[in-house]
Protein backbone atom coordinates (compact mmCIF):
# COMPACT_ATOMS: atom_id res chain seq x y z
CA UNK A 1 0.00 0.00 0.00
CA UNK A 2 1.07 3.36 -1.12
CA UNK A 3 0.46 6.76 0.10
CA UNK A 4 0.83 10.25 -0.72
CA UNK A 5 2.78 12.99 1.50
CA UNK A 6 2.37 16.47 0.53
CA UNK A 7 4.29 19.09 2.61
CA UNK A 8 3.46 22.78 1.90
CA UNK A 9 4.65 25.73 3.79
CA UNK A 10 7.24 28.48 3.93
CA UNK A 11 11.01 27.08 2.59
CA UNK A 12 13.10 26.61 5.58
CA UNK A 13 16.28 24.40 6.15
CA UNK A 14 15.99 20.77 6.90
CA UNK A 15 12.44 19.94 5.88
CA UNK A 16 13.00 16.90 3.61
CA UNK A 17 15.56 15.96 6.81
CA UNK A 18 13.04 16.44 9.38
CA UNK A 19 10.27 14.50 7.17
CA UNK A 20 11.98 11.59 5.69
CA UNK A 21 13.33 11.30 9.43
CA UNK A 22 10.22 10.52 10.72
CA UNK A 23 9.62 8.13 7.70
CA UNK A 24 12.43 6.30 8.07
CA UNK A 25 12.05 5.83 12.17
CA UNK A 26 8.52 4.00 10.66
CA UNK A 27 10.43 2.01 8.20
CA UNK A 28 7.79 4.10 5.39
CA UNK A 29 10.10 3.52 2.14
CA UNK A 30 10.66 7.12 -0.05
CA UNK A 31 9.83 6.10 -3.49
CA UNK A 32 9.73 9.54 -5.36
CA UNK A 33 10.20 12.51 -4.15
CA UNK A 34 9.44 16.06 -6.12
CA UNK A 35 9.54 19.38 -4.65
CA UNK A 36 9.80 23.38 -6.16
CA UNK A 37 10.57 26.47 -4.42
CA UNK A 38 8.74 29.49 -5.98
CA UNK A 39 8.83 33.09 -4.11
CA UNK A 40 10.13 31.21 -0.65
CA UNK A 41 7.06 29.31 -1.24
CA UNK A 42 8.19 25.13 -1.10
CA UNK A 43 5.99 22.36 -2.06
CA UNK A 44 6.84 18.91 -1.88
CA UNK A 45 5.10 15.52 -2.77
CA UNK A 46 6.45 12.27 -1.92
CA UNK A 47 5.51 8.83 -3.02
CA UNK A 48 6.09 6.43 -0.48
CA UNK A 49 5.37 2.64 0.32
CA UNK A 50 3.66 1.51 3.88
CA UNK A 51 4.14 -2.16 3.10
CA UNK A 52 7.02 -2.37 5.78
CA UNK A 53 5.30 0.27 8.43
CA UNK A 54 5.86 -0.59 11.74
CA UNK A 55 3.29 1.80 13.43
CA UNK A 56 -0.75 2.30 12.46
CA UNK A 57 -1.33 4.53 9.79
CA UNK A 58 -2.90 7.11 12.50
CA UNK A 59 0.20 7.28 14.65
CA UNK A 60 2.48 8.15 11.27
CA UNK A 61 -0.13 10.95 10.44
CA UNK A 62 0.21 12.45 13.97
CA UNK A 63 3.81 11.89 13.70
CA UNK A 64 4.03 14.12 10.57
CA UNK A 65 1.44 16.48 11.52
CA UNK A 66 3.54 17.65 14.92
CA UNK A 67 6.64 17.76 12.85
CA UNK A 68 5.05 19.85 10.74
CA UNK A 69 3.87 22.23 13.39
CA UNK A 70 7.56 21.97 15.15
CA UNK A 71 9.18 23.40 11.38
CA UNK A 72 6.15 25.06 10.63
CA UNK A 73 5.01 23.07 7.87
CA UNK A 74 1.70 21.90 6.79
CA UNK A 75 2.37 18.43 6.41
CA UNK A 76 -0.68 15.71 4.86
CA UNK A 77 -0.39 12.22 4.19
CA UNK A 78 -2.96 10.48 2.13
CA UNK A 79 -3.90 6.95 0.60
CA UNK A 80 -2.83 7.07 -2.53
CA UNK A 81 -5.82 5.77 -3.93
CA UNK A 82 -8.13 9.04 -4.11
CA UNK A 83 -5.19 10.93 -6.19
CA UNK A 84 -5.38 7.72 -8.53
CA UNK A 85 -9.50 7.57 -8.31
CA UNK A 86 -9.55 11.55 -9.40
CA UNK A 87 -7.31 11.83 -11.71
CA UNK A 88 -7.04 8.94 -13.92
CA UNK A 89 -9.84 7.57 -16.07
CA UNK B 1 1.41 8.15 -9.50
CA UNK B 2 -1.10 10.67 -10.12
CA UNK B 3 1.10 13.96 -11.25
CA UNK B 4 2.53 16.76 -9.42
CA UNK B 5 -0.28 18.96 -10.42
CA UNK B 6 -2.89 17.01 -9.75
CA UNK B 7 -1.54 16.45 -6.25
CA UNK B 8 -1.39 20.09 -5.08
CA UNK B 9 -5.32 20.00 -7.34
CA UNK B 10 -6.66 17.81 -4.92
CA UNK B 11 -4.96 19.06 -1.48
CA UNK B 12 -6.49 22.43 -2.45
CA UNK B 13 -9.73 21.07 -3.00
CA UNK B 14 -9.95 19.59 0.49
CA UNK B 15 -8.23 22.29 2.50
CA UNK B 16 -9.31 25.38 0.57
CA UNK B 17 -12.24 24.48 -1.58
CA UNK B 18 -14.29 22.30 1.34
CA UNK B 19 -14.40 19.43 -1.10
CA UNK B 20 -15.98 16.55 1.62
CA UNK B 21 -18.14 13.61 1.20
CA UNK B 22 -21.23 14.84 2.06
CA UNK B 23 -22.67 11.53 3.92
CA UNK B 24 -21.91 7.59 3.69
CA UNK B 25 -25.50 6.22 4.87
CA UNK B 26 -26.48 2.47 5.56
CA UNK B 27 -29.57 1.46 4.01
CA UNK B 28 -31.44 -1.26 6.30
CA UNK B 29 -34.12 -3.43 5.85
CA UNK B 30 -36.66 -3.64 8.11
CA UNK B 31 -38.80 -6.18 6.57
CA UNK B 32 -37.58 -9.38 8.86
CA UNK B 33 -38.50 -7.17 11.56
CA UNK B 34 -42.24 -7.06 11.06
CA UNK B 35 -44.38 -8.53 13.90
CA UNK B 36 -47.92 -8.44 15.20
CA UNK B 37 -46.44 -7.17 18.39
CA UNK B 38 -45.15 -3.51 18.61
CA UNK B 39 -42.99 -4.46 21.57
CA UNK B 40 -41.10 -7.20 19.89
CA UNK B 41 -41.31 -5.33 16.50
CA UNK B 42 -39.34 -2.52 18.27
CA UNK B 43 -36.76 -4.79 19.89
CA UNK B 44 -36.19 -6.79 16.26
CA UNK B 45 -35.34 -3.14 14.57
CA UNK B 46 -33.43 -1.79 17.29
CA UNK B 47 -31.08 -5.07 17.65
CA UNK B 48 -30.93 -5.48 13.63
CA UNK B 49 -29.57 -2.04 13.25
CA UNK B 50 -27.46 -1.83 16.16
CA UNK B 51 -25.70 -4.81 14.95
CA UNK B 52 -25.34 -4.08 11.45
CA UNK B 53 -24.46 -0.44 11.74
CA UNK B 54 -22.04 -1.35 14.43
CA UNK B 55 -18.96 -0.01 12.80
CA UNK B 56 -20.64 2.34 10.08
CA UNK B 57 -19.29 5.53 11.93
CA UNK B 58 -15.49 4.12 12.99
CA UNK B 59 -14.90 2.91 9.59
CA UNK B 60 -16.49 6.10 8.20
CA UNK B 61 -13.71 7.97 10.31
CA UNK B 62 -11.10 5.59 9.60
CA UNK B 63 -11.71 6.31 5.96
CA UNK B 64 -11.49 10.16 6.71
CA UNK B 65 -8.36 9.40 8.02
CA UNK B 66 -6.60 7.50 5.75
CA UNK B 67 -7.85 8.80 2.88
CA UNK B 68 -7.36 12.45 3.83
CA UNK B 69 -10.97 13.36 2.77
CA UNK B 70 -13.73 14.40 4.94
CA UNK B 71 -16.91 12.65 5.06
CA UNK B 72 -19.30 15.24 7.25
CA UNK B 73 -22.31 12.75 7.74
CA UNK B 74 -22.55 9.26 9.25
CA UNK B 75 -26.25 8.07 8.59
CA UNK B 76 -28.58 5.47 8.55
CA UNK B 77 -32.17 4.85 6.17
CA UNK B 78 -33.99 2.15 7.21
CA UNK B 79 -37.73 0.57 5.40
CA UNK B 80 -40.73 2.75 5.68
CA UNK B 81 -41.80 2.84 9.18
CA UNK B 82 -45.80 2.56 7.91
CA UNK B 83 -45.08 -0.89 6.05
CA UNK B 84 -43.57 -2.23 9.82
CA UNK B 85 -45.54 -1.21 11.75
CA UNK B 86 -48.52 -1.53 10.35
CA UNK B 87 -49.07 -5.46 10.90
CA UNK B 88 -49.00 -4.69 14.77
CA UNK B 89 -51.97 -3.49 16.98
CA UNK B 90 -50.32 -0.10 18.05
CA UNK B 91 -52.70 3.06 17.22
CA UNK B 92 -49.41 5.62 17.21
CA UNK B 93 -46.01 5.10 15.88
CA UNK B 94 -44.22 7.37 18.44
CA UNK B 95 -42.70 4.43 19.97
CA UNK B 96 -41.02 3.65 16.58
CA UNK B 97 -39.27 6.97 16.22
CA UNK B 98 -37.93 6.60 19.43
CA UNK B 99 -36.80 3.21 19.11
CA UNK B 100 -34.86 4.56 15.78
CA UNK B 101 -33.51 7.31 17.87
CA UNK B 102 -32.02 5.16 20.01
CA UNK B 103 -30.71 2.70 18.00
CA UNK B 104 -28.82 6.21 15.55
CA UNK B 105 -27.65 7.27 18.82
CA UNK B 106 -25.95 3.67 20.27
CA UNK B 107 -24.34 3.54 16.98
CA UNK B 108 -22.99 7.11 16.41
CA UNK B 109 -25.22 8.21 13.55
CA UNK B 110 -26.50 11.82 13.34
CA UNK B 111 -29.71 11.14 11.30
CA UNK B 112 -32.04 8.04 10.87
CA UNK B 113 -34.39 8.18 8.09
CA UNK B 114 -37.23 6.31 7.48
CA UNK B 115 -40.06 6.98 9.80
CA UNK B 116 -41.65 7.31 6.40
CA UNK B 117 -44.96 6.25 4.15
CA UNK B 118 -45.51 5.50 0.85
CA UNK B 119 -49.03 7.16 -0.32
CA UNK B 120 -49.20 8.12 -3.92
CA UNK B 121 -52.54 6.08 -4.39
CA UNK B 122 -54.15 6.10 -0.99
CA UNK B 123 -53.33 4.96 2.78
CA UNK B 124 -52.70 1.59 3.82
CA UNK B 125 -53.49 1.15 7.44
CA UNK B 126 -50.06 1.58 8.70
CA UNK B 127 -49.69 4.77 6.74
CA UNK B 128 -52.84 7.11 7.96
CA UNK B 129 -50.95 6.12 11.90
CA UNK B 130 -47.69 6.87 10.58
CA UNK B 131 -48.66 10.06 9.43
CA UNK B 132 -50.79 11.29 12.24
CA UNK B 133 -47.70 10.30 14.48
CA UNK B 134 -45.13 12.27 13.09
CA UNK B 135 -45.43 15.67 14.61
CA UNK B 136 -44.89 14.41 17.93
CA UNK B 137 -42.24 11.88 16.65
CA UNK B 138 -40.12 14.65 15.60
CA UNK B 139 -40.90 16.56 18.56
CA UNK B 140 -40.07 14.21 20.82
CA UNK B 141 -37.02 12.64 19.06
CA UNK B 142 -33.45 14.05 17.91
CA UNK B 143 -32.13 12.33 15.27
CA UNK B 144 -35.33 10.74 13.19
CA UNK B 145 -36.02 12.26 9.88
CA UNK B 146 -39.67 11.69 8.08
CA UNK B 147 -40.85 11.96 4.69
CA UNK B 148 -43.99 10.82 3.16
CA UNK B 149 -44.29 10.27 -0.83
CA UNK B 150 -47.78 11.88 -1.69
CA UNK B 151 -47.18 11.85 -5.58
CA UNK B 152 -46.14 9.85 -8.42
CA UNK B 153 -45.90 10.42 -12.44
CA UNK B 154 -47.70 6.80 -12.39
CA UNK B 155 -50.15 7.17 -10.00
CA UNK B 156 -51.02 10.82 -10.13
CA UNK B 157 -51.23 13.49 -6.75
CA UNK B 158 -53.03 11.85 -3.55
CA UNK B 159 -54.36 14.69 -2.79
CA UNK B 160 -56.39 13.76 0.65
CA UNK B 161 -52.58 12.70 1.92
CA UNK B 162 -51.48 16.72 0.33
CA UNK B 163 -54.21 18.07 2.67
CA UNK B 164 -53.62 16.02 5.61
CA UNK B 165 -49.57 16.93 5.36
CA UNK B 166 -50.39 20.55 5.13
CA UNK B 167 -52.06 19.83 8.61
CA UNK B 168 -49.11 17.93 10.10
CA UNK B 169 -46.29 20.18 9.23
CA UNK B 170 -48.50 23.00 11.22
CA UNK B 171 -48.73 20.48 14.06
CA UNK B 172 -44.81 19.61 13.75
CA UNK B 173 -44.01 23.49 13.60
CA UNK B 174 -46.66 24.21 17.00
CA UNK B 175 -44.74 21.11 18.81
CA UNK B 176 -41.26 22.38 18.00
CA UNK B 177 -42.04 26.19 18.64
CA UNK B 178 -39.81 26.68 21.42
CA UNK B 179 -36.99 25.80 18.24
CA UNK B 180 -38.14 27.87 15.64
CA UNK B 181 -40.12 24.81 14.75
CA UNK B 182 -37.20 23.23 13.85
CA UNK B 183 -39.13 19.73 13.65
CA UNK B 184 -40.32 20.79 10.55
CA UNK B 185 -36.70 20.53 8.89
CA UNK B 186 -36.56 16.86 9.94
CA UNK B 187 -39.44 16.26 7.26
CA UNK B 188 -39.90 15.81 3.58
CA UNK B 189 -43.09 15.48 1.37
CA UNK B 190 -42.16 13.74 -1.84
CA UNK B 191 -43.52 13.71 -5.46
CA UNK B 192 -41.37 10.57 -7.39
CA UNK B 193 -39.60 9.68 -3.80
CA UNK B 194 -36.41 7.52 -4.62
CA UNK B 195 -35.66 4.48 -3.05
CA UNK B 196 -32.17 4.53 -2.59
CA UNK B 197 -31.20 8.40 -1.45
CA UNK B 198 -28.41 8.67 1.21
CA UNK B 199 -29.85 12.70 1.73
CA UNK B 200 -31.40 13.64 4.95
CA UNK B 201 -34.22 14.18 6.06
CA UNK B 202 -35.82 12.20 2.87
CA UNK B 203 -33.77 8.88 2.66
CA UNK B 204 -34.94 6.10 3.37
CA UNK B 205 -34.98 2.20 2.16
CA UNK B 206 -36.60 1.51 -0.24
CA UNK B 207 -38.81 -2.14 -0.62
CA UNK B 208 -36.73 -3.34 -3.76
CA UNK B 209 -33.28 -2.40 -2.47
CA UNK B 210 -31.54 -5.40 -0.67
CA UNK B 211 -30.44 -6.01 2.83
CA UNK B 212 -28.48 -4.06 3.32
CA UNK B 213 -26.27 -1.21 1.34
CA UNK B 214 -24.19 1.38 1.49
CA UNK B 215 -24.59 4.57 -0.32
CA UNK B 216 -23.13 7.94 -0.63
CA UNK B 217 -23.22 11.42 -1.29
CA UNK B 218 -20.83 13.77 -2.38
CA UNK B 219 -20.68 17.52 -2.19
CA UNK B 220 -18.72 20.50 -3.93
CA UNK B 221 -20.22 23.30 -4.69
CA UNK B 222 -17.30 25.13 -3.88
CA UNK B 223 -14.91 23.21 -6.04
CA UNK B 224 -17.15 23.76 -9.07
CA UNK B 225 -17.47 27.69 -8.68
CA UNK B 226 -13.38 28.20 -8.02
CA UNK B 227 -13.11 26.38 -11.04
CA UNK B 228 -15.53 28.30 -12.96
CA UNK B 229 -13.46 31.61 -11.34
CA UNK B 230 -10.85 30.78 -13.08
CA UNK B 231 -12.95 30.74 -16.62
CA UNK B 232 -14.32 34.40 -17.00
CA UNK B 233 -14.85 34.82 -20.42
CA UNK B 234 -15.96 31.14 -20.86
CA UNK B 235 -18.50 30.41 -23.29
CA UNK B 236 -21.78 27.79 -22.32
CA UNK B 237 -20.18 25.13 -23.85
CA UNK B 238 -17.02 26.20 -22.53
CA UNK B 239 -18.57 26.11 -18.53
CA UNK B 240 -20.76 22.59 -19.27
CA UNK B 241 -17.13 21.60 -19.90
CA UNK B 242 -15.36 22.66 -17.15
CA UNK B 243 -18.34 21.60 -14.44
CA UNK B 244 -18.43 17.98 -16.14
CA UNK B 245 -14.89 17.78 -15.38
CA UNK B 246 -15.08 18.75 -12.23
CA UNK B 247 -18.19 16.59 -11.47
CA UNK B 248 -16.43 14.14 -12.57
CA UNK B 249 -13.25 14.21 -10.07
CA UNK B 250 -15.97 14.74 -7.24
CA UNK B 251 -17.29 11.81 -8.04
CA UNK B 252 -14.40 9.52 -8.09
CA UNK B 253 -13.63 10.23 -4.90
CA UNK B 254 -17.07 9.87 -3.70
CA UNK B 255 -17.15 6.18 -5.60
CA UNK B 256 -14.23 5.53 -4.03
CA UNK B 257 -15.07 6.15 -0.35
CA UNK B 258 -18.38 4.77 -0.98
CA UNK B 259 -17.02 1.60 -2.41
CA UNK B 260 -14.45 1.03 0.36
CA UNK B 261 -16.10 1.47 3.25
CA UNK B 262 -18.51 -1.20 1.69
CA UNK B 263 -15.92 -3.50 1.46
CA UNK B 264 -14.75 -2.74 4.91
CA UNK B 265 -18.36 -3.11 6.25
CA UNK B 266 -18.88 -6.31 4.22
CA UNK B 267 -22.02 -4.99 2.97
CA UNK B 268 -22.64 -3.92 -1.20
CA UNK B 269 -22.14 -1.03 -2.48
CA UNK B 270 -25.39 0.91 -3.72
CA UNK B 271 -25.28 3.92 -5.13
CA UNK B 272 -23.73 7.17 -5.34
CA UNK B 273 -25.63 10.49 -5.20
CA UNK B 274 -23.88 12.80 -7.19
CA UNK B 275 -25.89 15.96 -6.05
CA UNK B 276 -23.92 19.56 -5.12
CA UNK B 277 -25.14 19.90 -1.99
CA UNK B 278 -23.98 22.88 0.04
CA UNK B 279 -23.55 24.01 3.30
CA UNK B 280 -23.97 27.39 5.06
CA UNK B 281 -20.67 27.82 5.50
CA UNK B 282 -18.45 30.68 3.02
CA UNK B 283 -17.48 28.76 -0.09
CA UNK B 284 -20.20 26.12 -0.60
CA UNK B 285 -22.97 27.66 -2.00
CA UNK B 286 -24.58 26.61 -4.91
CA UNK B 287 -26.15 29.84 -5.55
CA UNK B 288 -22.49 31.19 -5.56
CA UNK B 289 -21.78 28.82 -8.61
CA UNK B 290 -24.99 30.33 -10.13
CA UNK B 291 -23.48 34.12 -9.75
CA UNK B 292 -20.24 33.13 -10.68
CA UNK B 293 -22.00 32.35 -13.98
CA UNK B 294 -22.56 36.73 -14.14
CA UNK B 295 -25.62 36.85 -12.35
CA UNK B 296 -25.56 40.13 -10.10
CA UNK B 297 -27.80 37.45 -7.77
CA UNK B 298 -29.24 34.24 -7.56
CA UNK B 299 -32.93 34.44 -8.50
CA UNK B 300 -32.84 36.99 -10.73
CA UNK B 301 -33.42 36.48 -14.56
CA UNK B 302 -31.29 33.45 -15.91
CA UNK B 303 -31.02 32.05 -12.61
CA UNK B 304 -33.04 29.11 -14.20
CA UNK B 305 -31.51 28.99 -17.13
CA UNK B 306 -28.18 28.87 -15.23
CA UNK B 307 -29.54 26.02 -12.97
CA UNK B 308 -30.72 23.96 -15.66
CA UNK B 309 -27.32 23.87 -17.05
CA UNK B 310 -25.38 23.59 -13.72
CA UNK B 311 -27.77 20.35 -12.67
CA UNK B 312 -27.14 18.87 -16.28
CA UNK B 313 -23.66 19.03 -16.13
CA UNK B 314 -22.86 17.75 -12.74
CA UNK B 315 -24.97 14.80 -14.06
CA UNK B 316 -23.02 14.22 -16.79
CA UNK B 317 -19.64 14.49 -15.49
CA UNK B 318 -20.50 12.39 -12.65
CA UNK B 319 -22.27 9.69 -14.43
CA UNK B 320 -19.16 8.45 -15.95
CA UNK B 321 -17.07 8.31 -12.61
CA UNK B 322 -19.00 5.84 -10.91
CA UNK B 323 -20.43 2.48 -11.43
CA UNK B 324 -24.07 2.99 -9.79
CA UNK B 325 -25.64 6.38 -10.05
CA UNK B 326 -28.74 7.01 -8.34
CA UNK B 327 -30.65 9.14 -5.69
CA UNK B 328 -31.38 12.62 -6.83
CA UNK B 329 -27.95 13.52 -8.44
CA UNK B 330 -28.56 17.31 -8.74
CA UNK B 331 -28.34 20.48 -7.41
CA UNK B 332 -29.79 21.23 -4.20
CA UNK B 333 -30.99 24.56 -3.40
CA UNK B 334 -31.65 24.47 0.19
CA UNK B 335 -31.73 28.04 1.37
CA UNK B 336 -31.76 27.90 4.91
CA UNK B 337 -28.30 25.93 4.16
CA UNK B 338 -27.12 28.16 1.47
CA UNK B 339 -25.34 31.13 2.80
CA UNK B 340 -25.83 32.53 -0.79
CA UNK B 341 -29.42 31.58 -1.56
CA UNK B 342 -29.98 33.43 2.14
CA UNK B 343 -28.09 36.52 1.26
CA UNK B 344 -30.11 36.07 -2.41
CA UNK B 345 -33.27 36.01 -0.35
CA UNK B 346 -32.22 38.94 2.15
CA UNK B 347 -31.56 41.11 -0.52
CA UNK B 348 -35.08 40.76 -2.31
CA UNK B 349 -33.55 39.11 -5.56
CA UNK B 350 -34.73 35.92 -4.73
CA UNK B 351 -38.45 35.22 -3.83
CA UNK B 352 -40.61 32.08 -3.29
CA UNK B 353 -41.84 31.58 -6.67
CA UNK B 354 -38.50 31.93 -8.17
CA UNK B 355 -37.43 29.05 -6.15
CA UNK B 356 -40.86 27.00 -7.46
CA UNK B 357 -39.61 27.62 -10.90
CA UNK B 358 -36.19 26.74 -10.06
CA UNK B 359 -37.01 23.20 -8.70
CA UNK B 360 -38.50 22.35 -12.03
CA UNK B 361 -35.21 22.17 -13.48
CA UNK B 362 -32.59 20.33 -10.22
CA UNK B 363 -33.04 18.27 -7.49
CA UNK B 364 -34.74 18.51 -5.21
CA UNK B 365 -37.61 21.18 -4.51
CA UNK B 366 -38.61 23.70 -2.03
CA UNK B 367 -36.15 22.82 0.53
CA UNK B 368 -35.62 24.60 4.37
CA UNK B 369 -37.55 27.25 3.14
CA UNK B 370 -39.23 28.89 6.31
CA UNK B 371 -42.20 30.95 5.97
CA UNK B 372 -44.20 32.95 8.28
CA UNK B 373 -45.90 30.61 11.20
CA UNK B 374 -49.46 31.87 10.48
CA UNK B 375 -49.37 30.36 7.38
CA UNK B 376 -52.77 28.61 6.79
CA UNK B 377 -52.41 24.94 6.41
CA UNK B 378 -54.35 25.14 3.31
CA UNK B 379 -51.46 27.63 2.02
CA UNK B 380 -48.90 24.90 2.52
CA UNK B 381 -50.78 22.36 1.08
CA UNK B 382 -51.36 24.26 -2.19
CA UNK B 383 -47.65 24.74 -2.14
CA UNK B 384 -47.36 20.75 -1.82
CA UNK B 385 -49.34 20.07 -4.62
CA UNK B 386 -48.20 22.78 -7.12
CA UNK B 387 -44.54 20.54 -6.19
CA UNK B 388 -46.07 17.38 -6.31
CA UNK B 389 -47.29 18.76 -9.93
CA UNK B 390 -43.85 19.76 -10.97
CA UNK B 391 -42.52 16.28 -10.20
CA UNK B 392 -45.63 14.31 -11.48
CA UNK B 393 -45.22 16.07 -14.60
CA UNK B 394 -41.82 16.12 -15.23
CA UNK B 395 -41.01 12.81 -14.32
CA UNK B 396 -38.83 13.65 -11.51
CA UNK B 397 -38.26 13.94 -7.92
CA UNK B 398 -39.96 16.89 -6.34
CA UNK B 399 -39.65 17.39 -2.12
CA UNK B 400 -41.27 20.50 -0.26
CA UNK B 401 -39.18 20.86 3.31
CA UNK B 402 -41.18 23.86 4.43
CA UNK B 403 -40.55 25.38 8.07
CA UNK B 404 -43.68 27.52 9.11
CA UNK B 405 -41.71 29.00 11.78
CA UNK B 406 -43.94 29.66 14.72
CA UNK B 407 -44.40 33.09 16.63
CA UNK B 408 -42.44 34.98 13.67
CA UNK B 409 -43.06 35.99 10.02
CA UNK B 410 -41.51 38.08 7.04
CA UNK B 411 -38.45 39.66 7.86
CA UNK B 412 -37.16 37.50 10.39
CA UNK B 413 -34.75 34.76 10.63
CA UNK B 414 -34.80 31.46 11.66
CA UNK B 415 -31.99 29.70 13.44
CA UNK B 416 -31.91 25.90 13.15
CA UNK B 417 -28.05 25.74 13.53
CA UNK B 418 -25.26 23.03 12.80
CA UNK B 419 -25.86 21.86 8.93
CA UNK B 420 -29.43 22.80 9.36
CA UNK B 421 -28.20 26.63 8.74
CA UNK B 422 -30.56 29.51 9.31
CA UNK B 423 -33.64 30.95 6.74
CA UNK B 424 -34.68 34.27 6.40
CA UNK B 425 -38.99 33.94 6.73
CA UNK B 426 -39.99 34.64 3.14
CA UNK B 427 -43.32 35.79 1.96
CA UNK B 428 -46.30 33.77 0.44
CA UNK B 429 -49.13 34.43 -1.67
CA UNK B 430 -52.18 36.09 0.68
CA UNK B 431 -54.51 34.55 -1.50
CA UNK B 432 -56.62 31.60 -0.51
CA UNK B 433 -56.34 28.31 -1.81
CA UNK B 434 -58.42 25.81 0.66
CA UNK B 435 -61.18 25.04 -1.71
CA UNK B 436 -58.81 23.83 -4.14
CA UNK B 437 -57.60 21.49 -1.15
CA UNK B 438 -60.41 20.46 0.54
CA UNK B 439 -61.61 18.87 -2.67
CA UNK B 440 -59.88 15.67 -1.63
CA UNK B 441 -59.92 12.83 -3.81
CA UNK B 442 -56.39 11.59 -6.55
CA UNK B 443 -55.67 13.77 -9.00
CA UNK B 444 -55.11 11.49 -11.87
CA UNK B 445 -51.73 10.19 -13.15
CA UNK B 446 -50.68 12.03 -16.11
CA UNK B 447 -50.70 11.12 -19.90
CA UNK B 448 -47.12 10.09 -21.16
CA UNK B 449 -46.90 10.68 -24.52
CA UNK B 450 -47.58 14.18 -26.36
CA UNK B 451 -44.93 16.10 -24.09
CA UNK B 452 -45.12 19.36 -24.53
Amino acid sequence: MRAVVTVIGKDRTGIIYNVSKILAENDVNIEDISQTVMHDFFTMIMLVDLKQMTVDFSELKASLEAIGETIGMSIRIQHEDLFNAMHTI
Amino acid sequence: MAMFKDVLETVRMIEKERLDIRTITMGISLLDCIDSSGKKSRQKIYDKITRLAENLVKEGERIENELGIPIVNKRISVTPIALIAGSSADLNYVEYAKTLDAAAAAVGVNFIGGFSALVPKGFAKGDRILIDSIPEALATTNNVCSSVNLASSKAGINMDAVKRIGEIIKETAYLTRDADSIGCAKFVAFSNAVEDNPFMAGAFHGVGEGESVLNVGVSGPGVVKRALEKAQDASFGEMAEIIKKTAFKITRAGHLVGTTVAKRLNVPFGILDLSLAPTPEIGDSVARILEEMGLEHCGTHGTTAALAMLNDAVKKGGIMASTSVGGFSGAFIPVSEDEGMIEAVKCGALTFDKLEAMTSVCSVGIDMVAIPGDTPASTISGILADEAAIGMINNKTTGVRLIPVYGKTVGEMAEFGGLLGRAPIMAVNQNDCSVFVNRGGQMPAPIHSFKN
